[in-house]
């Protein structure tokens, strides 16, 4: 009912919008995306704030479903039919819009220069000469706690992996709590937030991940072999019968206040605020020795383009360079906490969980997920097999020797480095 | 225009018209897609383009040795999972008719109610219910297990690499039991008194009758049974998807054929879906049904002795 009734006035707001360019020449941009959650986020806040600032143009924002939403996007730009402005996944499937002309090249816009390197790598060409979308929001990896728990048994949170391994015996011993949330029944859970999670820490962030794409590191080398050693250790912290706990039972776990620790991705701070009575608090993915160089996965997920064939090229740059100010930084961060901003310029939020997370970027080193840029392009995708290697590991099926071994021959049996 | 010399029947239109519907909507529905399945497989997208490959994509599903292995493995769990099916589903299927058909049974109509029910429901629910039932946190298994103390035998059945299919295919038989047993039900219940009695009147009565008698009266009916099981746990898929997800977990112990070429066509996560090689994965699924269908109709069934009554 109230889909309908938002699409109809979507229609009619469209509709009126371009009817009214007839007589006041007022310029309609239409955003295509995938985030329907955000509707209300664009229309309340975000679109006013825009137009308030640039008279004369208008803007629509238009999702779809997400599970259709390539497939919808991909037919409307064959078609000519697509919005002026479109919100980019991440890697490749961007970059072959791009390649197909679909996407305007975005390189000179200003406030381009408000992004970094690693911010704008998830919409670049693989050489990194052109950029092809706006950089708009990334998830960070850490640990949130249950604070509650850290106090009753006298923990700090762990800066080191003695430290946190030593609060895990510790809670361990205590036994009231499950030390760590976790299960391998997904898969992906064991890979994203546990190897992406502390993997950075030992191939050291980008050096290691480029390093691996120029084919001068394998996944069989000890900084990426190491993470999946630590990962077999955590096994004797998950709860009983880990090997068939699913990540929404992980999640309740956790705010249902039995496990202590949860090894997360920031996109879970909306979720968990709503759900769990309890104080919490974060800690980022704790490092060998003290005075080490932290590192953090700050991955790249959401970002918006233009469209190439737009008739309205001027006005869409110009609501680019707005996506890429601190303000729009500001109101997007606030109004989705968990979904920060890339922007440079750090940005003033009000959740303290969040907060946390984002104050890691100025003491550690970001960088992506290892498995995204380029590595996963062929068959098979080294991003699945990390799942299924992740588990296996922590499952005790496979070494972490081992299952270095198997992803590097999956790599290699398609993958040639550029030399 | 000129008088025809011999007078001809009339064209029988009314056999074409009355065909035509379900011959057009077979064709539409089966017959196109399947070639148009078959065609695919000989196909492979070079630089955009669909271009003609033979058999390439074949070679390279036995070929390399990662696809080979995937194969394999998919194929063997698959044929796991129809043996738990013939060990299991099919022969209580026969105990459970014909303890229905013993006139001496009490709510007889209840229990063929209540056991055919789970036949009726979703996947999605079935796979949905079990999860839960046999999840460590919140299931209610490991407490059962706890009353009749054997709660030592419990383990994550779904999250282990050695029990996961097994548990998968039970369920899965849980759920379908009703099928054979509804069929086999009817089979005995059309075998017509004079046979019995005639049976009883020779002295044989009981568990006798059974094997001698009822048994081999059925025996079609059980041959038509294990051929839809074939059918149906080879192309089987939405359990496995529903429970374990499209990578199959843990470690692809619970891949068939069906997820496999889930995987491949529409692809998953960060894989891009390769049309051509979903559509070799799905001939080879079509080929192999069709060659145990085959092997059915051409040497088993023909040798079964039907009688008439």
């Amino acid at each position: 009912m109230t889909r309908k009734t938002l699409t109809a006035l979507l229609l009619g707001s469209s509709i009126l919008g371009s009817a009214g360019t007839a007589f006041a020449q007022d310029v309609t941009l239409n955003i295509e995306s995938w985030r329907n959650d955000d509707l209300a986020i664009w229309q309340e806040k975000l679109i006013p704030a825009f137009e308030a600032a640039n008279p004369g143009i208008k803007v629509v924002f238009a999702p779809s479903a997400p599970t259709e939403y390539n497939a919808a996007l991909n037919a409307k730009l064959d078609a000519g039919s697509a919005g002026d402005l479109i919100t980019c996944r991440p890697f490749d499937a961007s970059l072959e819009l791009y390649n197909k002309g679909h996407l305007a090249d975005l390189t000179g816009v200003p406030g381009m220069e408000n992004f970094s390197d690693v911010a704008k790598s998830a919409w670049q060409t693989d050489d990194g000469k052109a950029t092809f979308c706006v950089p708009m929001a990334s998830v960070i990896h850490g640990f949130i706690y249950n604070q509650e728990a850290f106090e009753k048994l006298g923990i700090t949170p762990p800066a080191t992996e003695a430290e946190f391994f030593a609060a895990l015996d510790k809670i361990k011993a205590d036994g009231t709590y499950i030390p760590m949330a976790m299960g391998t029944k997904d898969l992906w859970e064991a890979a994203t937030m546990g190897y992406q999670n502390i993997g950075p820490t030992y191939w050291k962030g980008e050096e290691g991940r480029l390093a691996l794409i120029k084919g001068e590191q394998k996944l069989t080398d000890p900084q990426w072999v190491e993470p999946f050693a630590t990962l077999a250790k955590w096994k004797d912290y998950l709860g009983d019968g880990f090997e068939a706990q699913s990540y929404p039972d992980s999640q309740n776990l956790f705010t249902l206040g039995r496990a202590a620790i949860f090894p997360a991705g920031s996109w879970e701070i909306s979720v968990f605020n709503t759900q769990a009575q309890f104080k919490m608090g974060a800690f980022p993915p704790p490092v060998k020795n003290a005075g080490d160089t932290c590192y953090i996965s700050d991955h790249n997920d959401i970002a918006i383009g233009l469209n190439a064939k737009s008739k309205n090229l001027e006005a869409g740059k110009k609501f680019l360079s707005w996506v890429a100010s601190p303000e729009f930084a500001s109101i997007y961060a606030n109004a989705l906490p968990g979904f920060f901003s890339l922007s440079s310029t750090p940005v003033k939020m009000e959740d303290p969980l969040a907060q946390e997370f984002v104050s890691w970027r100025e003491k550690c080193k970001p960088t992506i997920r290892s498995t995204y840029q380029i590595l996963s392009r062929g068959t098979p995708n080294l991003e699945n097999e990390t799942w299924v290697e992740s588990a296996n590991v922590i499952n005790g099926t496979d070494t972490p020797e081992v299952a270095g071994e198997k992803l590097q021959k999956g790599l290699d049996s398609w993958f040639k480095p550029a030399k | 225009m000129a008088e025809t010399s011999t007078p001809s029947r009339p064209f029988r239109w009314h056999i074409v018209v009355f065909l035509a519907p379900a011959v057009l909507v077979y064709t539409l529905v089966m017959i196109l897609p399947l070639f148009g399945t078959l065609q695919l497989s000989l196909f492979r997208t070079v630089e955009n383009a669909q271009s003609f490959v033979g058999l390439d994509n074949f070679r390279t599903l036995f070929g390399d040795p990662r696809w080979a292995a995937t194969f394999w493995n998919a194929l063997w769990n698959n044929t796991w999972f129809f043996i738990i099916h013939m060990l299991v589903q099919n022969p209580i299927g026969v105990v459970l008719a014909a303890l229905l058909s013993s006139p001496r049974l009490r709510f007889s109509a209840f229990y063929r109610t209540a056991i055919f029910i789970p036949t009726i429901l979703s996947f999605v629910i079935v796979g949905f219910a079990w999860k839960l039932i046999l999840s460590p946190l919140w299931g209610v298994a490991p407490n059962l297990m706890d009353l009749v103390g054997l709660k030592s035998l419990f383990t994550p059945w779904l999250g282990k690499e050695e029990y996961a299919l097994t548990t998968l295919g039970l369920i899965s038989v849980w759920q379908f039991v009703g099928i054979p047993m509804m069929l086999i039900y009817a089979a005995l219940l059309s075998i017509p008194d004079e046979v019995i009695e005639a049976a009883e009147m020779d002295g044989i009565t009981g568990m006798s009758q059974f094997w001698k008698i009822k048994l081999p009266l059925i025996l079609p009916s059980i041959g038509i049974i294990s051929i839809l099981t074939f059918v149906g746990n080879f192309n089987a898929f939405d359990l496995i998807y529903s429970a374990q997800g499209a990578l199959a977990g843990p470690n692809y112990a619970t891949d068939i054929l069906g997820t496999f070429l889930y995987r491949t066509f529409f692809g998953f996560q960060l894989q891009v879906g390769d049309r051509n090689m979903g559509a070799a994965i799905a001939s080879m699924m079509f080929f192999i049904i069709l060659a145990g269908v085959c092997l059915y109709l051409f040497t088993i069934q023909t040798r079964l002795r039907r009688y008439q009554y």
